[in-house]
Order: structure tokens, then sequence, then C-alpha cells
């Protein structure tokens, strides 16, 4: 088995009473889709942010392309190749699609201090941005602003920037959080092309989706990894299904 | 041509065009008037470049067009006085040469905006609005109280610098420095917006989650267009000193301040030619009304009031919609 891209260990964070995340060890290697799911309030949004470079642990490593990532910031951490989309668009909404695009494939190169040159001619950027928008089915919308896009139009247009990033492994936050049937189903379809370009880690309630779409699936239940298999290994977990699941699998979870 | 492009080419043929006639009819007092709006625009676009692209509510500008206005009144002072500006470690003259004077002013001004910028950018909202205030009394204190340079009263430069090949002395011969400079720093300023740094810096102040998670830092890019920012600010400083051949610690006070704010926000935040606007209106608003009552102000009040209320565009918005996505 090849080296893992991500690998986290031993992470832990409190605030105050509360903890958040106890003891996470969890990895990410190439070529997979591998789930977080939990219940809310379980801690995930919160390991994400640890992930990410968004919150500091409290004790622990994260590991991410070989090196250790477990000091650096947010902005670094991208710089590595960690392409995060959130579960909330964060999306500068007076600028069109393409300018988001173009801005994370910006982002990435790193030449941001250039006053003259129009960044919209610029063939390179512009042709990296087309190629994300394309692949996520936005190319035709790239001239709309983004405060005019629908829900699910901003769902995609967040992996389309994450596309820009040159990406070792995509960090997804809910990504389907929102979307009507046709859209989970667009989305589902999407990420499953996109295990090929990089490993994802994606957190996310729906569970077909989820079982549709993980190679290995951890489960998340009060700050603590309760279990982490392939989806047939998780589906029969006893803990897992009184934790979490509930026992009628029929029901998908909330 | 888009309608924001007319509206440019109008605002620009005006301002061109109303002091040439006066020229023709022999009206030399405006002249200066419109000058005077060249130079107050060119201090609006300093500030806009924080404001309007950055989103940085700046309240301290005063501060830089200060310290432009104080590059320009020492060095003359030392020029007209036959004084040396220090003896040690070197030997500093003061000078009478309008380019010289300019370039020292600009870069006072930028590095300034560099220190006050990397402490003031650590804090975000109204604190931000009051530590850049801070930074501007502070100097307004301290100018107030070196007597060197004239403390309370300012100081008096007797003839007009000097630029080669000009006599600035002549109001229409200084006004075609000011509109040149004005028009060049708004040709750095539109090409900015469209530029790698200006697309990265509007996405910061739309949304800062965003821009650190495509790997960069929006502190760094605050505090370049503080920096950029302040130095264009502080030329116009030289030129307004230059315009009354006075400088004092006015310059500094937060009314001064909230003037340049006023500009920015009258005439369109984030629009390139915005300050141009909104300091012509000013200036016209001062002129006209200034002539109705000593408390003009009132009614400029009551105009800004209007702005923030019902017209947030200022009057880009209102004239030329909102801003188009350009490519």
């Amino acid at each position: 088995m090849t080296d893992p891209i991500l690998a986290i260990s031993g992470l832990s964070k409190s605030f105050g009473a509360l903890t958040a995340s106890r003891d996470i060890s969890l990895d990410l290697r190439p070529g997979e889709i591998h789930a977080l799911i939990g219940p809310n309030g379980a801690g995930k949004s919160t390991l994400i942010a640890q992930i990410a470079g968004a919150l500091r642990p409290d004790a622990g490593r994260i590991l991410f392309a070989g090196q250790d990532v477990t000091a650096l910031d947010t902005a670094a951490r991208a710089r590595l190749g960690m392409a995060r989309t959130f579960q909330i668009s964060a999306l500068p909404m007076d600028y069109t699609v393409l300018q988001n695009a173009v801005l994370g494939a910006l982002g990435q190169r790193g030449d941001v201090v250039r006053f003259l040159r129009p960044v919209l001619r610029d063939t390179d950027l512009r042709a990296r941005a087309e190629a994300a928008l394309d692949t996520v089915g936005l190319l035709d919308a790239r001239n709309t602003r983004c405060a005019e896009l629908s829900h699910g139009q901003r769902r995609q247009l967040e992996v389309a920037i994450a596309l820009t990033l040159r990406p070792r492994a995509f960090l997804m936050d809910e990504p389907m959080a929102g979307l009507g049937a046709d859209g989970t189903r667009a989305l589902t379809t999407l990420l499953d092309k996109l295990r090929a370009e990089a490993p994802i880690l994606l957190v996310e309630h729906d569970m077909d989706a989820v079982f549709a779409l993980a190679d290995r699936i951890s489960v998340l239940v009060y700050g603590e990894i309760i279990a982490t298999g392939t989806v047939d290994e998780i589906r029969r977990d006893p803990e897992v299904r009184s934790a979490y699941l509930g026992d009628d699998m029929d029901e998908a979870a909330p | 041509m888009t309608r924001e492009r007319l509206l440019n080419a109008t605002l620009m043929a005006i301002l061109l065009l109303f002091p040439l006639y006066a020229w023709a009819t022999d009206e030399p007092f405006l002249i200066t008037l419109t000058t005077r709006a060249v130079i107050l625009a060119i201090a609006g676009v300093g500030l806009n470049i924080a404001l309007g692209f950055g989103g940085l509510v700046s309240f301290g500008h005063a501060l830089f067009f200060g310290l432009g206005g104080y590059a320009m009144g020492i060095l003359a002072y030392h020029a007209q006085t036959y004084t040396t500006l220090t003896d040690w470690p070197l030997t500093l003259q003061g000078t009478k040469s309008m380019p010289v004077i300019w370039i020292i002013a600009t870069l006072t001004s930028a590095l300034a905006a560099l220190a006050v910028g990397a402490l003031s950018l650590r804090t975000t909202g109204v604190y931000f609005i009051m530590i850049t205030l801070a930074f501007s009394q502070m100097f307004y204190y301290f100018a107030i109280s070196w007597p060197t340079y004239g403390g309370e009263d300012g100081l008096s430069i007797y003839v007009r610098n000097g630029f080669p090949g000009l006599n600035t002395m002549d109001p229409i011969q200084f006004f075609a420095l000011c509109y040149g400079l004005l028009a060049l720093i708004l040709l750095f300023t539109a090409r900015l917006s469209r530029s790698n740094f200006g697309l990265m810096l509007g996405a910061a102040r739309q949304n800062e989650a965003r821009v650190a998670a495509i790997g960069q830092r929006p502190y760094r890019l605050y505090l370049i267009a503080f920096t950029l920012s302040g130095a264009i600010t502080g030329l116009a400083g030289a030129l307004f000193a230059d315009l009354n051949r006075f400088v004092s610690p006015v310059m500094f006070s937060w009314q001064t301040s909230g003037e340049i704010m006023v500009f920015v926000i009258l005439g369109g935040v984030g629009r390139v030619f915005g300050p141009v606007a909104g300091a012509a209106l000013f200036i016209l608003l001062e002129h006209s009304l200034g002539g109705l009552s000593e408390y003009w102000h009132i009614y400029l009040g009551a105009i800004l009031l209007g702005t923030v209320l019902f017209a947030r565009g200022g009057l880009f918005g209102l004239l030329a919609g909102r801003g188009q996505p350009h490519d």
C-alpha cells in the first residue's frame, strides 16, 4: 500500500469542558474517498477546521504530503495542495464564476503582487480556470455573477475552485448540503470522477451519497472515532448502528 | 462604451475644459479652485485603494496627506532659508524641486503607511477605524507642538516649488501638472483594479476565508494596499501644500481624514473614478453653498446622509449602475 497523503495522529481539541476532538487518528490514501460521518455536534466541522489550519489542535500531529503541517496556517497548507470546500459557500459574491475560478488558480500560482497586467487576460490562469469549470459543468455560466447563481451552482463552483488549486487532497465539508435530489446525484457522479484527481476526505450527511462513494468510512461520535472501515464493515458494526445509523437501515440518516 | 466609461470621460473632460475656459476668460481663481478639486481627487483615489478595493475603513488618511504636506513644507523651508536639513551623519539640503519633493513625499508616506498598517491591520472593524484615527491624531499633536516648523501656525512657503520647463506660479501650468498626475494615477488604479493583485484584494474584502483557502494571506494583501494607498494620498498632500504655499497641522486633523472619506463615499466606493466625482462635487458644494452660509457643512451632511441611505454606490452608482465585471 502507498503512503497516505494525509495522516492525522492523536489529534485533540477542547473548548473549556467540551472535548470536540479526542485522540483522533485517521488517514487518507491516494485514490480513495474517505467519508467522515457522525451525528450533529460530533465534532466533524471542528476536525475539518483543524486539518485545514483554521483551528490549532491542543495535541496531535498532522502530516500532509510527507510534511508535518501542524504548525502551518491555512494558506500554507493550501499552497501544499490541500483543497478545501466549505460547508457554507465561501465565495466572493461580486465576482463572476470565471473570476472565482481564476482566483483559485492565481492563489495557487502565487504571483499575486502584480499590479499592471489584466488578470483575466492571463492565458495560463484562464485555461486552468476554464478546465476546472468545464469539469464541474459550469463553463456556460462563466460570466454570471456569483450572487446570481443557484445554490447548487455555488456548490459546484466551490468544487471548481478546489480543482484549480492543483490539489493533492480534497477536504470537503458537506458538499451536498442543501442540494435537492438531482443536485446530489450530479455531485455524486462528479466526486466519483474526482477521486482519480486526488483523494477526498468527505464530511457528509447524505448517507446514500456516502455509501455510493466511500471506499472507507470513519464514524465520529462525541469527538471520538468509534469505527473506521469499508462501507460493509460500517453498515454491520453494532456500535455504529446503535450510536448513529439506527437499527432500521432502510431509513436514510438525517 | 459602457456608461461607466462614458461617465469617466465626461468627468475628466469637464475637469479639463472648465479651467481652460477660466484661463481664456482670465479667471485665475476658478483655475485654482479646479486645481484644488484635482489634488483632493488624488487624495481620494489613494484612500479608495484601501477603502474601496480592500474594504479597509481608514479614518487616518490625514496622516499621509499631512506627511506629504510637511515633506514639501520642510524641504522648501530649508531651501528658502538656506539652512541644512541635518548635518549629521551627512549634510542634507532642502529643495525647491517639485519632482524631488514628490518622490520624498510619496516614499515618506509609503513608509508611514507600511508601519501604521503593519500595526493597525492586526485589528478589524471599528478597532481599525479607531487605531488609524489615533495614529493620525498623534501626528497632529506632534506637528502642533514642534516649534521648528511653525507649530500650530504652520509653515509658509514664499514661492511655489519649481518644475523643469514650467512656470508653476502660473495657475494654468500648475493645474496642468496636477491634472497630468491625476490622470497617471487613475491609469495606474484602473489597471490595478483588473490586475492579479486587484482580483485577490477584492476577494479578501469579500471573503477572507476563501483567500486563505486558496493559499494567500489577507493581511499581506491589505498591507500592500494600505501602503500604496498612503503613498498616493501623501503625494496629494505635497501638491496641496504647494497649491496653498502653506502647510499646517490642519492637514493632519481628523476633519481632513473625514473629508477624504467623504470624496470616496460621495463619488462611489470602489469605483476607480469615484473619488474624482466626489472631490469635484465637494468643491462645487463648498464654493456654491459656502457663499450662502458659513455653515454649509450642514447641507453637505444632508447630502452625505442621503447618499449613504438611498444611493450607496454614490454618484457613480446612481449614474452608471453597478460596476461591470470586467474582462
